[in-house]
């Protein structure tokens, strides 16, 4: 191969970022033609490519991805059987509101088979969008997950971006400043938002500038104000990616090769966002996982205060209602959500740091 | 550095005069370096051999200014043809590290950028101190693989350093330290990390390269037998001082102080097969609390009753070699009455 | 040794100098030995203690936490009311000590005082159901440590217990059980909380009926049961991480080269070195523990009404916002407290314990 090292980097990286938004894409938008075929062809695809593809990186790769299709699987399992286990659960004749709602059900569900054909039913079910109605509003699930998805995408999204930004930035002011006035400040208010759910983070911004102060309108329709369910989800995240940036920061700027860098006469500000910044990034990469997972989560009860409404909002009425086909299926998008960003900062993370060997 | 020398050219290339520095830690002042001076001049090889703690990296990092936050000089001069360094704003010490004076390091394993590939850490430190353009930059890089002895170069170049092994790592080290022509290169126990067949190669290494580019060298290791046939001048450094200089085989033959003597019995020798070993015993000294007379009293097998009280003073044994060490003085004494006895 | 200068140093000859000849005698061992103080040297776990006794915000949180243990404890002693009944007044339910301030009696209180009777002030003002808010909020404060405390232990349970055998037995077996922490590890765990929380909640809720377990409540035994499924696997990695570091360094080799047991080795060895890094990850997952709590008390899967957790009366305290703030602030201020300070004890024992950090 008459590629440099570097370029060869990158490619993968274009590679990954490619793979996992087609993936994603693939996923969900195109949910509705997708089919249990070209799933199975998907997969087979990727086993040859875990066997035979003649570069490491892509084989990491199809291994990776075949894990997470492995993941999401294993969820939608555990969900299908222990919503099941109830007792007057969604599967259950009597539970059904409705003749026709449970003649729907019947048919959707399929309850005159056995347990494990009516797994397989659901399953092929879900690849097609079809996530079954809700024994609440009778309404498609699948519709209700794309419509209010589209409000935490767009919250979650901003606090994810802020979150990462601002807390790179702080974490290395801290580090660069440390036990002066500045780190000081910014890890006293790191560790306290750390400490504090967002949930109560959620009730306390309302409280002090919505209805106290009136500084921001209380969110309706016709006045729509992202700002404070935006800052109620990021500070956690952000408090953290400050802290973990200053901590590897620290540990890097302590390192070997900062010394010869230093010993080269690069310049200090070199020396810290060439040399140090990018040592530095590795393990922030590795919380993109968890932080999609806290966003998510922190959503539903962040959306629920602010009533700006969104998937985290129907999730939490859904276990309120006890409307198990809306918990099941939220779950498993959410899961699978989830199961996807991990798998990114995965591949993002083995193809910054040249250290890892792709095994 | 012989009186000769010193008569020709005025001003020695490097001069280091009283030197201390101190760290300031949690539990005090540790006192690293506790005033050394020496002198080198353009093209010689200075040898600083002392164990662990002794202050002879501390020292070095002191010149170039890379101690670590806690780290200060305290008191002393560094003069480089002239001019003090010390004085330097960081601008000016920016430009002059890694161009006048390099400094290659003990573990080649993690003082190479992990995720930087050795071609953009080399072109790195030439475009630092140069204004050559890409390609020239480029070539200049290859062109000091090549004198290093790496073998193909071109690959190594996109290669990371995990990809290399240790002394393929210090040989890029050096191509590095060597980019930018300095005058002085610092090689802080540049083999202690590496194999023993490696460790010959890189001395070898450095050595044809000092001949060809004519460059000074301070030499930094624990180990005397490295370094004894490279070195022009030896310092042999205990707790943050000079114990004894001079010529390496004034060192290796006629070592005055009982440190020195010490190290110098300490080190295997092949050919002498019956002779035991004899180790230094104890630990070094506590740097947060250095004794009152000489710091290497308590472990000293001759140590008088002065050495415990009173520090030892530096004593010239003749024009190069220089011990401070009360049973030396003891010995000169005795030397001088026995001279006087026989006239 | 002043400033030495080879170009200008004096010449000094040995008979120049000032010598007492005395001084020329050979030293004895003990004056060698009194000649040098050497650091006082101390043991790992005093030199830890007394780091982490230096350290401001380490104490200051113990005091905090103590404080708040002697509360908890002896508060139900002293306050005369119970955190599900009402207020009374001379046995008599008192109707009109509804949402009532901090401080503040209510008529048939204020006749009562009136009479010359003692009534316990209401330190955090009534409930909406006339409940002395205070006890409901230390009551809250003992469910969420309580919940802590235990979840962090059957936490420390399963994760030591598997990590351990995962580690020392090694090999297959280690290969197999490694595998499924990876499976469970790789789950969305918030999610999963929920959902199992859920079909626990039925589950368990039918079949504990009229047992004595079902005081308890049957979400807060289908908290622990998911903790105990689900939160163990960070635990059992790093157990077994530190058990094959630990196993296989050059100290444990030399005592099985000096023919030590296995029993002496994992004692004298094994358990010392991971101790620390086991009982630091402990004090931090006991805040992690109260936090996946309030969530879910917040979005209503936490303990059964009428006990209260400080998550399920921040819930409680949202309905009414703008009216009574002060109901959101004592449950909210409490959580932050709590969590605060176990993540600043655990930071400061890990600044203290943990060998890694040690120079």
């Amino acid at each position: 191969m008459d590629l440099t090292q570097r370029d060869l980097r990158r490619k993968q990286l274009l590679v990954t970022c490619i793979l996992g938004a087609v993936l994603f894409g693939a996923g969900w938008l195109f949910l509705p033609v997708l089919s249990e075929k070209i799933l199975l062809g998907a997969v087979i695809l990727l086993l040859t490519g875990t066997l035979f593809f003649s570069n490491d990186t892509g084989r990491y790769i199809c291994k990776r991805v075949l894990l997470a299709i492995l993941t999401v699987l294993i969820i939608a399992a555990i969900t299908f059987f222990s919503m099941n286990a109830i007792p007057g659960g969604p599967f259950s004749k009597e539970k059904a509101p409705s003749a026709a709602v449970q003649a729907v059900l019947e048919e959707r569900f399929h309850l005159n088979e056995p347990v494990g054909k009516q797994f397989l039913l659901y399953l092929e079910g879900l690849m097609q969008g079809n996530f079954g109605i809700s024994t609440k509003t009778g309404r498609e699930i699948s519709t209700t997950i794309f419509d209010s998805f589209a409000i935490s995408a767009k919250l979650g999204g901003y606090a994810a971006l802020l979150a990462v930004v601002l807390g790179l930035v702080f974490g290395s002011i801290a580090a660069l400043n440390r036990g002066k006035a500045a780190d000081r400040i910014i890890i006293f208010f790191t560790t306290l938002f750390v400490a504090v759910p967002s949930f109560i983070m959620a009730t306390l911004l309302l409280l002090v500038f919505c209805l106290q102060l009136n500084w921001f309108p209380i969110f309706s329709t016709s006045n729509q104000s992202y700002v404070l369910p935006v800052i109620a989800l990021m500070l956690s995240p952000m408090s953290y990616i400050t802290r973990l940036t200053k901590t590897s920061m620290l540990d890097v700027l302590g390192q070997d090769y900062i010394r010869t860098a230093r010993a080269k006469g690069v310049k200090q500000v070199l020396v810290i966002f060439k040399h140090a910044l990018k040592n530095a990034l590795i393990p922030v990469i590795t919380y993109v996982g968890p932080m999609t997972a806290y966003i998510l989560t922190g959503s539903m009860v962040v959306e629920s205060v602010f009533t700006t409404g969104g998937l985290g909002t129907k999730f939490v009425q859904g276990i309120s209602n006890r409307d198990y086909p809306m918990i099941m299926g939220t779950t498993i998008f959410l899961a699978t959500l989830m199961v996807t960003m991990t798998l990114i900062s995965d591949l993002i993370y083995k193809i910054v740091d040249p250290r890892i060997s792709f095994d | 550095m012989s009186t000769e020398s010193n008569s020709q050219k005025n001003v020695p290339l490097l001069q280091v005069k009283n030197l201390h520095t101190s760290f300031y830690t949690d539990a005090g002042e540790v006192k690293a370096v506790n005033g050394i001076s020496y002198n080198l001049d353009a093209g010689k090889v200075l040898g600083i051999v002392g164990e662990s703690g002794s202050g002879k990296s501390v020292s070095a990092y002191s010149l170039m200014q890379i101690l670590t936050d806690t780290g200060r000089v305290t008191e002393g001069e560094v003069l480089f043809k002239g001019e003090n360094i010390l004085k330097y704003n960081s601008k000016q010490m920016q430009s002059f590290r890694g161009s006048r004076i390099s400094m290659i390091f003990q573990d080649p394993m993690t003082c190479l950028n992990p995720v930087f590939s050795v071609g953009s850490q080399l072109r790195e430190a030439i475009r630092i101190h140069t204004d050559r353009n890409r390609e020239e930059t480029q070539a200049r890089a290859l062109e000091m693989l090549q004198l290093v002895g790496v073998n193909e170069p071109e690959k190594r170049l996109k290669q990371y350093p995990h990809e290399l092994s240790g002394g393929m790592r210090q040989r890029v080290m050096i191509a590095m330290a060597l980019a930018c022509e300095p005058d002085i290169l610092i090689a802080d126990e540049p083999t202690t990390a590496l194999d023993v067949t490696i460790q010959a190669q890189i001395l070898e290494l450095m050595q044809s390269l000092q001949k060809k580019l004519g460059m000074a060298i301070i030499m930094i290791t624990h180990d005397l037998g490295v370094i004894a046939d490279m070195c022009d001048e030896i310092i042999v450094m205990y707790a943050g001082k000079v114990c004894e200089r001079g010529t390496a085989d004034e060192i290796f033959y006629n070592p005055r102080h009982e440190y020195t003597k010490g190290l110098i019995r300490s080190i295997p020798r092949i050919t002498e097969q019956h002779e035991k070993l004899v180790p230094i015993a104890g630990s070094p000294v506590d740097l947060l609390n250095l004794p009152k007379g000489c710091a290497f009293a308590s472990r000293c097998d001759h140590a008088m009753k002065i050495c415990l009280t009173q520090q030892p003073e530096e004593v010239q044994v003749n024009d190069s070699h220089i011990a401070a060490c009360w049973n030396n003085v003891r010995q000169m004494m005795e030397e001088e009455n026995r001279g006087g006895a026989s006239k | 040794m002043s400033s030495y200068d080879p170009s200008q140093a004096p010449k000094k000859r040995p008979f120049s100098l000032q010598i007492d000849v005395a001084q020329f005698e050979m030293a004895t061992d003990e004056e060698k030995a009194q000649h040098e103080t050497m650091r006082e040297s101390t043991t790992f776990f005093r030199d830890g203690m007394r780091k982490l006794f230096k350290n401001p915000l380490a104490v200051g949180s113990m005091i905090v936490l103590v404080l708040l243990l002697i509360t908890i404890l002896v508060a139900p002693l002293i306050v005369p009311y119970t955190y599900s009944g009402m207020v009374t007044v001379n046995g008599k339910r008192d109707k009109s000590a509804k949402n009532m301030p901090p401080f503040t009696y209510s008529q048939m209180e204020q006749q009562a005082i009136d009479e010359g009777q003692y009534i316990f002030p209401h330190i955090f003002g009534t409930d909406e159901l006339c409940r002395d808010y205070f006890i409901r909020v230390v009551y809250g404060a003992r469910v969420s440590l309580a919940v802590g405390f235990f979840a962090s232990l059957i936490v420390l349970v399963i994760g030591l217990l598997y990590g351990s055998i995962s580690g020392y037995v090694g090999g297959r077996t280690d290969l197999i059980m490694m595998r499924i922490v990876d499976v469970i590890y790789s789950l969305p765990d918030t999610l999963m909380v929920i959902l199992l929380s859920v079909v626990l909640d039925q589950v368990l809720g039918q079949s504990l009926q009229g047992t004595i377990l079902a005081s308890i409540g049957t979400n807060m035994l289908s908290m622990f049961t998911v903790f105990g499924l689900l939160y163990w696997v960070g635990m059992a990695r790093l157990v077994r991480g530190q058990i094959l570091t630990i196993k296989n360094n050059e100290y444990v080799l030399a005592a099985r080269a000096m023919g030590a047991k296995p029993g002496r080795i994992i004692r004298k060895h094994i358990l010392p070195n991971c101790m620390s890094v086991i009982i630091i990850s402990t004090a931090l997952q006991i805040p992690s523990a109260i936090f996946t709590e309030s969530f879910l008390s917040f979005i209503g899967l936490g303990v059964q009404a009428p006990m209260p957790s400080l998550g399920s009366l921040a819930n409680a305290a949202r309905q009414a916002l703008q009216a009574y703030p002060y109901k959101m602030v004592f449950p909210a201020v409490g959580i932050c407290l709590i969590v605060l300070s176990f993540n600043l004890l655990g930071d400061g024992l890990r600044d203290a314990f943990d060998p890694k950090l040690r120079k």
